[in-house]
C-alpha cells in the first residue's frame, strides 16, 4: 500500500484525493508500523524547512524513511518533502536534511533576476533533462506544472531529471535510485500532475536517474 | 517561463454560483462543482470561490461544496468571503482550499493577515481589495463594495504585503461588471507599489481586454473574471490561443 507520511505539516486532503482520482489506494499515516510495511512512500511538506525536519525527527520517522529507502521502497518527496531529501538547507540558518540525495537547498533569490517575484508561484514548464525517467513516462517536455516556492535544490548533479526556467534554471524534479522528488505540486498540476503520480505508482524504483 | 494565469471566479450563495453587475442584481448561473470541473477541463489555471452566504446554513453548504470541488479538481483553489479569523482559515483549508482571500475581515482586524501568514505562510494569504476612485483618490471599499472605508488603497496594499499577504487581487469597482476592460491605471499603481503577484479583476469583456492587460502591464500575473466565462462570452481555450498569438505565455 502507498503511504502518505503524515508528520503534522500541511493539509493532505488534495494529495489524498489525487491518488483516489487515479484509482490508487493510499493511506495517510504517522504510524511507524504502517510505514514499515508500505510498498511506496510519499513525503509531502509545506511551510518552513526547520519546522518540518524537526517534526520528522521528533517522531523518529526520519530514520525509518531512510531505512525503507535503503530497502528499495520507492519514495516521492513533494515540495518541501523533496527539499528534505537533500544534505542540507539554508532556509533561515543551516539545517541538515535526510541526506538521501546529493545537493543543498538555497534561496532562489541567489540566482534569479532581482526584478522577478518571490515566491516563484504559478504554472511553469518542465525542461526534461537527459533520458526520460520512468516516473515521467507520460510527461512531455514543456508540460506545465504548479509551483509555489522561494527555495530550490542546487548541486543535485546527475539526479536532475527536470528543470524549470525562471530567468535561471531551477531544479524541478530529481531522481536517484528509488528516490524521486518534485519541487512543484503534482496534486495541484491538473492532468499533468495526476500523470506524474500515476507514473510514480507504476514505477518499481529502478531504471533511470541512477 | 512562468505563465500568466487565467482565473474564473465563482461567487457562491446558497450552493449556487451567482454573478452581479456592479455587485447588484445577482443572477443564478450554475452548480459550483459542475462549473469548476468544466473550467478545470478547459484550461483554467486556478479557481476562486467566493462565499457570499448570508447565513450559517449557507456557510455550511459552501464548505460542503468546496470539499466536493477539492476532491475532484486538481488545480489551485482560492477561497474568499466571510474570512474574519484564523479559525475561518482552518475551516476552508481543511476543505481543500490552497489559498485564502481576505477582504473586509482584514480591514476590521488588520492583524488577521499577519496571524494567518505566520501560521500558513505568505503564499496562503491573498489580500483582495475592492477599490473605487473617490475625488480622484483610490479608496478601499468593504462589505462587498458598499462601504467607503476611507483607506487609501495603495497604502493599504503596501501594509498588507508588509504584514505577509502573498498575493493581491485588485478589484476595480469602477470597471466591474461594465465589460469595458480592466482598470489599467489602477493596476499600474499597484504593481508599481508592491512586488508580490497581482491579480487583475473587474472589467473583462472580451479577449482583447486580456491581451491589453498583459501587454500594457507585464507585472500583472493573472486575470480574473466571472460573468464573461460563466455566460460563455469568452471560452478559455480561445482566450489562451489568442494570448499565445500575442506572445503572452500561457499554459
Amino acid at each position: 500500500m502507498t503511504v502518505i507520511v503524515d508528520y503534522g505539516v500541511g493539509n493532505l486532503f488534495s494529495l489524498q484525493s489525487s491518488f483516489s482520482a487515479i484509482g490508487e489506494p493510499v493511506c495517510v499515516s504517522a504510524d511507524p508500523s504502517v510505514i514499515a510495511r508500505a510498498t511506496r512512500l510519499i513525503l509531502p511538506g509545506v511551510g518552513a524547512f526547520e519546522d518540518a525536519i524537526g517534526k520528522l525527527r521528533a517522531t523518529g520517522l526520519d530514520a525509518l524513511i531512510v531505512a525503507r529507502v535503503r530497502d528499495g521502497v520507492p519514495l516521492l518527496g513533494i515540495c518541501l518533502g523533496m527539499q528534505m531529501l537533500f544534505e542540507r538547507s539554508y532556509e533561515y540558518g543551516v539545517h541538515e536534511g535526510l541526506g538521501l540525495l546529493r545537493g543543498e537547498v538555497r534561496p532562489i533569490a541567489e540566482v534569479i533576476d532581482p526584478s522577478l517575484k518571490i515566491p516563484h508561484i504559478g504554472w511553469n514548464s518542465l525542461c526534461m533533462q537527459g533520458e526520460k525517467h520512468p516516473v515521467f513516462r507520460y510527461i512531455n517536455d514543456g508540460d506545465c506544472v504548479y509551483f509555489v516556492h522561494s527555495y530550490a535544490a542546487f548541486g543535485v548533479e546527475d539526479a536532475l531529471i527536470a528543470n524549470t526556467e525562471y530567468s535561471a534554471p531551477l531544479t524541478a524534479a530529481v531522481a536517484k535510485g528509488c528516490v524521486c522528488g518534485c519541487q512543484f505540486h503534482p496534486e495541484k498540476s491538473g492532468r499533468v500532475g495526476l500523470a506524474i503520480l500515476r507514473g510514480f505508482c507504476e514505477w518499481d524504483g529502478t531504471g533511470g536517474g541512477v | 517561463m512562468i505563465t500568466k494565469r487565467i482565473i474564473p471566479c465563482l461567487d457562491v450563495r446558497d450552493g449556487r454560483v451567482v454573478k452581479g453587475t456592479n455587485f447588484e442584481d445577482l443572477r443564478d448561473v450554475s452548480h459550483p462543482a459542475a462549473l469548476a470541473r468544466y473550467y478545470s477541463d478547459v484550461g483554467a489555471d486556478e479557481l476562486v470561490f467566493y462565499d457570499i452566504a448570508a447565513s450559517a446554513q449557507g456557510r455550511a453548504l459552501f464548505t460542503d461544496i468546496l470539499t466536493e470541488v477539492a476532491r475532484t479538481i486538481f488545480i489551485p483553489l482560492t477561497v474568499g468571503g466571510g474570512i474574519r479569523t484564523v479559525a475561518d482559515f482552518d475551516r476552508v483549508l481543511g476543505c481543500g482550499a490552497d489559498k485564502v482571500s481576505v477582504n473586509s475581515g482584514a480591514i476590521d482586524d488588520p492583524s488577521l493577515i499577519e496571524q494567518a501568514a505566520r501560521r500558513y505562510g505568505d503564499q496562503c494569504v491573498v489580500l483582495s481589495v475592492d477599490i473605487k476612485r473617490v475625488d480622484g483618490v483610490f479608496r478601499v471599499f468593504s462589505k462587498g463594495g458598499r462601504v467607503n472605508t476611507g483607506l487609501e488603497a495603495i497604502e493599504w496594499i503596501r501594509r498588507g504585503v508588509d504584514s505577509g499577504a502573498g498575493e493581491i487581487v485588485v478589484n476595480s469597482i469602477d470597471t466591474d461588471g461594465v465589460k469595458g476592460g480592466f482598470d489599467l491605471p489602477m493596476l499600474r499603481a499597484v504593481t508599481d507599489a508592491v512586488s508580490v503577484p497581482v491579480i487583475a479583476s473587474g472589467g473583462a469583456g472580451s479577449i482583447e481586454d486580456f491581451i491589453r492587460l498583459f501587454e500594457d502591464n507585464p507585472k500583472v500575473d493573472a486575470g480574473l473574471a466571472a460573468s464573461v466565462f460563466h455566460f460563455g462570452e469568452i471560452e478559455i481555450p480561445d482566450l489562451k490561443a489568442e494570448l499565445k498569438k500575442h506572445h503572452i505565455h500561457v499554459r
